[in-house]
This record gives structure tokens, C-alpha cells and sequence, in this order.
């Protein structure tokens, strides 16, 4: 019965997609205003400062649907790049991967590194108008530490909170149960209104510089400019943001080519050269790791000699030119190299290809005419396909016939991500904040986001080692062991941090790549 | 007199040259169609690489041989299920009639009044992309075009003073049906197995288009037309090739079923 239940969602996903599918035959389903078509190819009227004819508003192309917009728990990074402009916490992001103070105007920590005071910014209000109290923060903490979630923490650094408390209202306290050096970047989790938990993924109430408007599944999430703003300085420059949901890469092409898209984030380069001349490109990394992730929990993966010969069998450098166009990063781990204080750069050439060493060790492991397998990989990233096509391709030197399995991108975050029924998938996983916590956490045998099924008593033990460590150097060095252990044993193969591209419409300006998975619209507007 | 029929040489040449270029694809390619070559990324048409390569490096004019070949193969067996399973059912309603003739036949227009690729659609959003799913998805929403074909013809024979002599003689039904009716439907039939065929590349062309046909594994040639739609302004060969063999291979078989029908006279569908 619940096969045929999904079966059914499937149809009605299906159904839902058509429209989009045919996005690319029709230019947009949407009614566009007379004249519309025309403006984009006039370029010229809006450098002479006119606004174009649809207002001062933008179009975003998006390739990930939006599947559950809880903002304490947003558990993709697509979903929390774009959650990035309507809320905010004590702290928020600044671009070059520090934490500044949002709805906390300042705060102090005891010097046994346990104790949080955080004043409150004054004048800071919710989207509904309402200003912000210290007991709409003390409810949004308890929220974060799993207050409305059985007690499992929403954000899992919250797990290290044993109190949160308000002693007047300009002021919340927060106690820790043991020292921790990187606390303070989790408190970037999104301050929304009291009681508002049950209602919160519906009506997106928080305190960014845009307030949240609508969102249709499958469709589109549109965004307005918060005129109560607390900080004018940085106010929106933009009256209205659409992301519009299109996970068929061509048809985003296409969109930007039709002129109904104004911007698309996160382009594969295989694509650059279709739009470079119409619009601007900015080209950074995408600040995650790409892998091909392997399920150690199934056969024959969790031999570590058979992840390992893989690992030798393939060329990342190759999987980068061919994807990437050469402008990604080796990783070599899980960790990526905008993170500097914990990246290490040698790791990456630990597996340089040998065919003849990977068939050795396939040998040992008991597989010497290599095996079949599957990699199943969301199609709504042409860049995740790609690289499954070109790693199928380099595996066949060793024996080992893997089928590139696409699947749509709710399927792959419930079947793959969560359910953790799959071989093998490319993807690529992105942290909130700078912190190597995110990245590395996930990798301990017992955390709920392993979903490589990763277990090394060695890692758990670096790792608590770490987490629990109150000295800077210390820490950096265990966090770096952890990563080497990762790469030791092959726990993933990992790939690199792809290369990120941005098109926008040449009239816009006021992009910044954040050093985190991060899309700041904000900056954005019409010159 | 018979005129010459222009609509069957070119057809006949047309779908003889296609035939020849996916059977060559079946069995042998250039390049190993999933092969890519770094140093042959987005280029145009060379006297090495024909039909220019993808931004992969990958051979089109390869791609485009097998995704002919992955094409044709589902649109025969397509055909062959819609039209053999379309001919028994058409054959004994027709034959038969009654009240089960009635039932199957409202059953067909039933099933008819969907847009075929929508209902393919809906049944492969429940069995999962693949080869065999898309054939038997296909198949089975060709039947009824099939079926009421080959009834409309039998109930035009059934009671003719051939067929009642053969009753009287007492050969047995499937006999009547089979070898006594059944050959004059030809010519009828080739014309509708021409319009079927084209029907079914099309069919899986767009179902592949539309990104849940074949896999990325077996391309066909509406797969090849998706994958190149993002690039074609920039590397248009790895839309225009595969969309071109598309077109010559359906405008072949329309062109000749078009001349049979007018050799036998045999009615459009």
C-alpha cells in the first residue's frame, strides 16, 4: 500500500511536471504584458536607467524544488540559499564567511566559553510588523534545540545547549553544557515569531530584508521587499524576486534566451557559452563537495578495498575538465577549499589513476572481472549527471559496468538522501556556516545526516575529540585528521568543489558570491 | 495505364537508405557512443567526427547511429504489440460482433480518447523510465487504433457470399478469419502498420523529449534532441543531426505507405 501510495505521488509530480517540461516549446505559460518580449532585446533602455516594463522586479531560475520550507530545519542547501533573504538569526552570514550581528545587536562570552549574553537589536521586526522580543528569540532557540520536535535537536549543534533563558527583554542568555569555538556560527538559525512553529513553513514569517509573498510547488516562490527592514543601509534594492522552479537545465537555458528568466544560479559550464553574450556570468565555486557518494552499508562498498581501487580507477582531474571545464577544485575529502583554515590541499593526490593498482585491489577484495552497479543521480543537476555519465565511462577500465540512474529530485532526497536505498550517487553537499562541523559531523557512525552509512571508530573518536575541544589549533588539527581519515579510507570517492556560475541580465549589478552556499538578492538591482 | 508513383520510389529509396544507416548503428559505430574525448569537446563537423561532437566529447554522429537503432527497435516493437494484439482483438469483434464487441470496442474508445503520449506518461510515472517500460506503455495505446481498423474491415466481409460458403463448407472460424478474410485486409493494413510506425517514433521521440523515455544509457533519438536543446545555438549539430534522421526516417515511411495505399487502394486510417 505505500508503494502504491508514492507511485501515485510520483503521478502527481509527473502531471505537475508537464507544464515545466514544456516550458521550453512555449517560452512560459505565464501571460506576459504586452511589450515584454521586446524589452529584454533593448538592452540600451535600461542602461539609460528606465526600469523595464515588469517593475523593478527580477526572475530567478532555480533547478531544486523547494520541498519543505520549515526554516530551522531547511534540510537542502537550495532551500536554505533562498530561505537566506527572508529570515535571520542573532548572527547571519557576511560574505567573506564570518558571522555578523543581525537581530543581536552585540553579544559577550564568559570566559569559560559556556555562556552567551546577546543583546537585542532595537527597532528589528517581523515581516507581520510585530518587533522582535526576546521571548520570540528564547521560543525560536527552544524551537532549534527540539522543543517542538521531541526533543531532537532541529539544528544539531543545538544539541550542546542546556539552557536558553531571557533574564529582561533586551537581553537572551544562552548556556552551553560544554565549551564549543564554533556555537556561535549555528546561530544563524532563523528567528521567527512565538508559537508560529506549526505555521512557520506556510507563512515564512521572519526578519530578512524581503518578505515572503507565495509559494506554488513545483512552480515558483515569489518574494517582496520588507519596507521595515531594520538595517536601511542594506535594504533590498529589489521590489519583488520570483524563483521560478525549472529542473530541466536547457529549459533554464532557454529561459534566460526568452528573456523570462533575469538570472540563473549555479549554471554548469557546459552551458557558458550558450549565454555568455547575452549576459553576464560570474564565476566563483560552489563552496560544497561533489562525490560520488557510496552507501558503505551495501555490498560490495563496504569493502574498503573495493572504495579504494574505485577510487584509483578514476580521473577527478578529467571529471572536472569534462564537467567543469577545468575550473573546479580536487578535494580529496570533504571539505572545500574556501573553508582555508581547515582545507588540505594534498589530499586530492593521494589517488592519482592506476588502473593497474585499482584492479589489484579489486583483486584482493574478491572482485577481479569487476562488478555492476548503479549510480543514481537527481536530474534536475545536469552537472551531478554529467559526472555520473563521465565516472560510468573511466569505471569500465577495471570491469565495473555502473548504470547512471536519473531520478527526480524529491525522489532522490527521500529514496537516496534520507531513505538510503541507493549504491552510489553524485551530488554535492554544502554547509551553512564556515564551520568544519558541517561538513564532517555527518560522517560519524550514529549522526542522522550519515547517509553514506560511514563508520570508523577511529573518525567517531577524532571527531568527538574535536567537537568538544576548546583550543583553536587543537581543533584545526584534529578536524584536518578527521578529513584525512575520510580520504584514507575511501569513505566516499570524493570529487572536488564544482565551479559555480551565475548569469545575470547585463542591466543588473550587485552580485557577491558568498564563501558560503549562500544567494544574497538583496545587493541586486538596476543600475 | 498505371501512373508511375513518385510517392513510392522516394519513399522506398528514403526508408531503404534510413533502414541501412540504423541497422549499420545496431552493429557498428565509429566511436563507442558513450566514449568521450577531451580534446574533442564541441567540435563541429570534421572529417573525423562527421556530425561534430557534444560538449562531452562525445561522437554524434555515434550517438546518432545508436539512438537511430535504440528509435527504430522501439518502434517496431511498439507496432508490432499494438498491431498484433489490435489485429486478433479487431478480427474477432468484427467477426463475432455482439454485445462483447460492443463492450471491447467502447473499452477501445475509451482509452483512445486520451492523448496517447499523456496516458504513456501517467503509466511510465508508475512502472519507471526504461526501454521495455515505454514498448509496453506504447504497445498497449496502440491497440485500439489497430483494433478498429481491422473490425471495420471484418464486418465489411463477414457476410460476404465467400465467407457464407465457407461457413457452409464448414471450415472453422479462426480458418475463415485468418486465411479467408484476413489476406484482403492488406492492403489496408500496410497503410495503417506506416501510419503506426511513425505514430510510435514519434510517440517515444517525444516521451524520450520530455525526459522520461529511455535512459541516459540507451539514448534514443528524442533523448539525443533533449540533451542538445540547451546548447543548440552554440553546438547545434547535436540536435540538428539526431532531429534530421528523425525526419527522414518518418517522411520515408509516410511517403511510401502513402504509395502503397495508392498502388492497392487501400483506405487511409
Amino acid at each position: 500500500m505505500p508503494k502504491l501510495k508514492k507511485r501515485a505521488l510520483l503521478l502527481l509530480v509527473v502531471l505537475a511536471m508537464l507544464p515545466a517540461s514544456l516550458y521550453g516549446c512555449t517560452g512560459g505559460t505565464e501571460p506576459t504584458p504586452p511589450g515584454a518580449s521586446e524589452s529584454g532585446s533593448q538592452p540600451s533602455a535600461a542602461q539609460t536607467g528606465e526600469l523595464p516594463p515588469n517593475g523593478n522586479s527580477v526572475t530567478v531560475g532555480i533547478a531544486q524544488d523547494l520541498d519543505d520550507l520549515d526554516p530551522q530545519l531547511a534540510k537542502t542547501a537550495g532551500i536554505r540559499e533562498v530561505l537566506f533573504n527572508i529570515f535571520e538569526g542573532l548572527v547571519k552570514a557576511s560574505p567573506d564567511g564570518s558571522v555578523i550581528p543581525a537581530v543581536a545587536s552585540d553579544y559577550e562570552l564568559s570566559k569559560d566559553g559556556t555562556t552567551y549574553t546577546f543583546t537585542l537589536r532595537e527597532g528589528v521586526t517581523f515581516h507581520n510588523g510585530n518587533p522582535v522580543t526576546a521571548e520570540d528569540v528564547v521560543y525560536s532557540l527552544e524551537r532549534c534545540a527540539g522543543s517542538e520536535n521531541e526533543g531532537t535537536p532541529l539544528v544539531s549543534a543545538f544539541s550542546n545547549v542546556s539552557s536558553i533563558q531571557a533574564p529582561d527583554g533586551g537581553h537572551v542568555v544562552i548556556t552551553l553544557a560544554q565549551p564549543s569555538l564554533e556555537f556561535l556560527n549555528a546561530l544563524t538559525a532563523p528567528i521567527i515569531p512565538k508559537d508560529s512553529g506549526p505555521t512557520i513553513a506556510k507563512e515564512l514569517v521572519g526578519t530578512g530584508p524581503f518578505r515572503f509573498v507565495s509559494y506554488a510547488p513545483q512552480d515558483s516562490l515569489v518574494m517582496e521587499k520588507y519596507d521595515g527592514y531594520w538595517n536601511q543601509d542594506k535594504a533590498a534594492r529589489l521590489d519583488k524576486v520570483t524563483f521560478k522552479i525549472i529542473a530541466d537545465t536547457n529549459a533554464l537555458v532557454i529561459g534566460l534566451k526568452g528573456e523570462t528568466l533575469d538570472m540563473v544560479i549555479h549554471l554548469p559550464n557546459t552551458l557558458e557559452a550558450e549565454v555568455k553574450d547575452q549576459f553576464t556570468v560570474y564565476q566563483d565555486t560552489m563552496k560544497l563537495v561533489q562525490a560520488l557518494y557510496l552507501n558503505n552499508a551495501v555490498k560490495p562498498f563496504d569493502n574498503e578495498l573495493v572504495r579504494q581501487a574505485m577510487y584509483y580507477a578514476i580521473d577527478v582531474e578529467a571529471v572536472i575538465d569534462f564537467v567543469c571545464d577545468g575550473a573546479g577544485v580536487a578535494t580529496g575529502t570533504s571539505m572545500y577549499p574556501a573553508n582555508e583554515k581547515y582545507f588540505l590541499p594534498g589530499l586530492a593526490e593521494n589517488y592519482a589513476q592506476d588502473v593497474d593498482k585499482a584492479k589489484e585491489l579489486l583483486a584482493q577484495a574478491g572482485y577481479p572481472d569487476g562488478f555492476s552497479m548503479k549510480i543514481t543521480v537527481p536530474s534536475n543537476y545536469k552537472q551531478h549527471v554529467d559526472t555520473g555519465l563521465v565516472l560510468a565511462e573511466q569505471l569500465k577500465a577495471v570491469g565495473i559496468t555502473a548504470e547512471v540512474e536519473q531520478v527526480e529530485w524529491s525522489a532522490w532526497v527521500s529514496d537516496v538522501y534520507r531513505g538510503r536505498q541507493y549504491e552510489a550517487t553524485v551530488s554535492g553537499i554544502a554547509a551553512d556556516d564556515m564551520t568544519a562541523r558541517e561538513m564532517l559531523v555527518r560522517y560519524m557512525t550514529e549522526d542522522r545526516k550519515n547517509f553514506i552509512a560511514f563508520s570508523d571508530p577511529e573518525y567517531d573518536e577524532v571527531l568527538a575529540k574535536a567537537l568538544s575541544s576548546i583550543d583553536g589549533e587543537e581543533q584545526t588539527a584534529l578536524y584536518q585528521r578527521a578529513e584525512e581519515i575520510l580520504n584514507e579510507r575511501a569513505a566516499s570517492l570524493w570529487l572536488q568543489d564544482m565551479c559555480d556560475l551565475v548569469v545575470m541580465n547585463p542591466a543588473l549589478d550587485g552580485f557577491t558570491f558568498y564563501s558560503t552556499y549562500v544567494l544574497d538578492m538583496s545587493t541586486i538591482g538596476y543600475r | 495505364m498505371k501512373k508511375r508513383s513518385w510517392y513510392l520510389t522516394l519513399g522506398g529509396i528514403l526508408t531503404a537508405c534510413m533502414l541501412a544507416f540504423t541497422v549499420t548503428g545496431l552493429f557498428w559505430t565509429p566511436y563507442v557512443p558513450s566514449a568521450m574525448d577531451k580534446a574533442a569537446r564541441g567540435i563541429g563537423p570534421t572529417p573525423a567526427h562527421p556530425f561534430g561532437c557534444d560538449s562531452m566529447g562525445r561522437d554524434v554522429l555515434s550517438r546518432t547511429l545508436e539512438g537511430a537503432g535504440s528509435t527504430l527497435t522501439i518502434a517496431l516493437a511498439v507496432l508490432a504489440v499494438g498491431a498484433v494484439c489490435g489485429l486478433v482483438i479487431g478480427a474477432l469483434c468484427g467477426y463475432y460482433g455482439g454485445m462483447a464487441d460492443a463492450l471491447v470496442m467502447r473499452l477501445c474508445d475509451a482509452v483512445a480518447a486520451f492523448p496517447s503520449v499523456l496516458l504513456a506518461l501517467v503509466v511510465l510515472a508508475l512502472t519507471g523510465p526504461g526501454k521495455y517500460n515505454v514498448i509496453g506503455a506504447l504497445g498497449v495505446l496502440f491497440i485500439p487504433s489497430f483494433a478498429r481498423l481491422v473490425r471495420g474491415e471484418f464486418l465489411k466481409y463477414r457476410d460476404r457470399d465467400f465467407v457464407q460458403a465457407a461457413k457452409l463448407m464448414g471450415v472453422p472460424d479462426p480458418r475463415i478469419i485468418f486465411v479467408h478474410i484476413l489476406p484482403n485486409l492488406w492492403p489496408t493494413l500496410l497503410s495503417g502498420l506506416t501510419i503506426g510506425f511513425n505514430n510510435a517514433v514519434l510517440a517515444e521521440a517525444s516521451m524520450s523529449y520530455l525526459g522520461i523515455g529511455v535512459n541516459a544509457a540507451e539514448p534514443s533519438l528524442g533523448y539525443l534532441l533533449k540533451d542538445g536543446q540547451g546548447v543548440l545555438f552554440t553546438l547545434p549539430w547535436c540536435a540538428v543531426f539526431p532531429g534530421l534522421a528523425a525526419i527522414l526516417l518518418i517522411l520515408g515511411v509516410s511517403l511510401l505507405g502513402e504509395g502503397i495505399r495508392e498502388r492497392m487502394g487501400g483506405t487511409a486510417l
